[in-house]
């Protein structure tokens, strides 16, 4: 039993002010001045500052964790505030790591907030995250999520993980050293643009803070060392149809990264695990064998006769909000009608931002059409650079 | 027997949330499925008729790579299978 000298010196103290602030977790059992001082002793990563980091931030803070590291490079665009709800209209163009930092300080005063402003990296992922007990993973693309999973893996630090799509989520604890990680459940990504982004598919704005909000749950239970936290569980959560169930998550014994005979020991190259090319330095006027046209280039061969087909690839309800007046066969449905095309005319292949029409332009290629074009930049740079009065989504 | 479809790939099977199918094996409910939908064929399967390892398949909750007989496992009417993609929302800077 230690003494009481041994006591203090583990664990922080709590001012006057604190103890008035944390009252109601005070008053909970399973939390108490115990409870409350391990979570001011706690460290605790967020790696992004975006729609899962927003809630995750604000409760830890709330919460009375002691120090926050926060890792986001990005700046505050107007399409973010639909559910980045820790920014704010006056923050749009402001690195988030600053907006945030700033909301959650006047939150709770006493907390210690670390900006590491900077993309995660392989190269500096293993000295971040050694600072810090915990990581709670809210980023949004597959490469980080496997470089913070092995990293955490490798550093033997917690991942309190989720992640969203559309109106469905997932959430999880990996890299503990019973449980699985990542890669146990995922041993490997999906192809580039097979699952696609918030931007192209779309997000109901409240689906990161219901997971967000999970997250910051499963971080301070595995802080105080109470109630299940969700390791070896897959929570899923449809938010349309508000249904949550939950799956069996294994430990992979044969896992390269957290088996009993790892074969990843250090950080790899994750773009390339994902399988993306780096992006070549010049503006490429051809990608993957398809010819890149822009809005401008495009405008000017119609105005000038050109005998061009343009086709739109979006969905209907995008072509609602906005359209170039060109026929629309949504991506899904290209494959069942590609007989309605004229292999023998010049197409040119649009979408929203020219990452689905590129694929459309692809696959139309690899049928048997010769003369396809991508729009690079799709219908918003057509707003940007040609028509100024269309709306951008 | 009744087999959820993630939402990435409704798409593929007329925007349903689930498809019903008749089988007595975990394989043979995939191999209806993607009969009745072969778009949705490339998805799960590579070339080499391996299910994809971004994807994973539940038997009730249960991970089907963990089960002793894998696809073999034999399956009731009231089971289910659901197929969990791997997702990261948020904005995918990938190549292009």
């Amino acid at each position: 039993m230690p003494t009481l000298t041994e006591e203090a010196v583990a664990q922080p103290q709590l001012t006057n002010e604190e103890i008035a602030r944390y009252s109601r977790h005070l008053l909970l059992p399973e939390v108490g001045l115990e409870g409350q001082k391990k979570l001011k002793a706690a460290k605790v990563l967020c790696v992004g500052a975006g729609g899962l980091g927003a809630p995750l931030a604000y409760y830890l803070a709330a919460a009375g964790i002691g120090t926050l590291g926060l890792v986001d490079f990005d700046k505050v665009d107007e399409s973010n505030l639909q559910r980045q709800i820790i920014h704010s209209t006056k923050d749009v163009g402001r690195p988030k790591i600053d907006s945030a930092a700033e909301k959650l300080q006047a939150l709770n005063p006493y907390m210690k907030i670390v900006k590491h402003e900077t993309m995660l990296t392989s190269t500096n992922a293993l000295d971040i995250i050694k600072e810090y007990d915990i990581v709670a993973d809210g980023t949004d693309n597959f490469p980080t999520r496997y470089l913070v999973n092995d990293a955490c893996v490798l550093s033997g630090k917690p991942n309190a993980y989720a992640s969203i799509f559309r109106f469905e989520g997932q959430a999880s604890v990996f890299a503990t050293e019973e449980g699985p990680c990542y890669r146990c459940l995922y041993p490997e990504p999906p192809p580039p643009g097979l699952v696609p982004s918030c931007a192209e598919g779309g997000v109901l704005g409240i689906l990161p803070g219901l997971l967000g909000v999970i997250q910051a749950t499963e971080v301070i239970k595995l802080i105080l060392g109470k109630g299940d936290p969700l390791i070896g569980r897959l929570l899923l959560v449809d938010s349309l149809g508000m249904k949550f169930r939950e799956l069996k998550l294994r430990k992979n014994a044969d896992c390269p990264v957290c088996g009993t005979h790892p074969t990843v020991t250090k950080l790899i190259d994750y773009q390339q695990f994902c399988g993306i090319h780096p992006e070549e330095p010049k503006a490429a006027t051809v990608q993957n064998g398809i010819p890149q046209i822009t809005p401008k280039e495009l405008k000017q061969r119609l105005d000038s006769g050109e005998n061009i087909f343009v086709l739109d690839v979006r969905e209907p309800h995008e072509y609602q909000i906005v359209n170039i007046g060109a026929p629309l066969i949504p991506l899904g449905e290209l494959p069942n009608r590609v007989n309605e095309l004229d292999p023998n005319r010049e197409i040119v292949v649009h979408c929203k931002s020219g990452v689905r029409s590129q694929r459309a332009a692809e696959f139309l290629q690899k049928s048997g059409f010769r003369n396809v074009s991508n729009l690079a930049g799709g219908i918003l740079a057509w707003a940007t650079d040609v028509d100024p009065k269309l709306p951008k989504y | 027997m009744k087999i959820f479809i993630p939402t990435p790939l409704r798409v593929y099977v007329n925007k349903q949330d689930a498809v019903q199918v008749n089988a007595n094996t975990v394989g043979e409910a995939l191999s209806a499925l993607t009969s009745q939908h072969p778009d949705l064929k490339k998805h799960l399967y590579s070339d080499e008729g391996k299910l994809r390892a971004f994807v994973n398949v539940y038997l009730n909750d249960e991970d089907v790579r963990y089960l002793p007989e894998k696809e073999a496992t034999q399956v009731k009417e009231e089971d289910s299978l659901s197929i969990i993609p791997s997702i990261a929302g948020g904005c995918q800077p990938h190549g292009r």
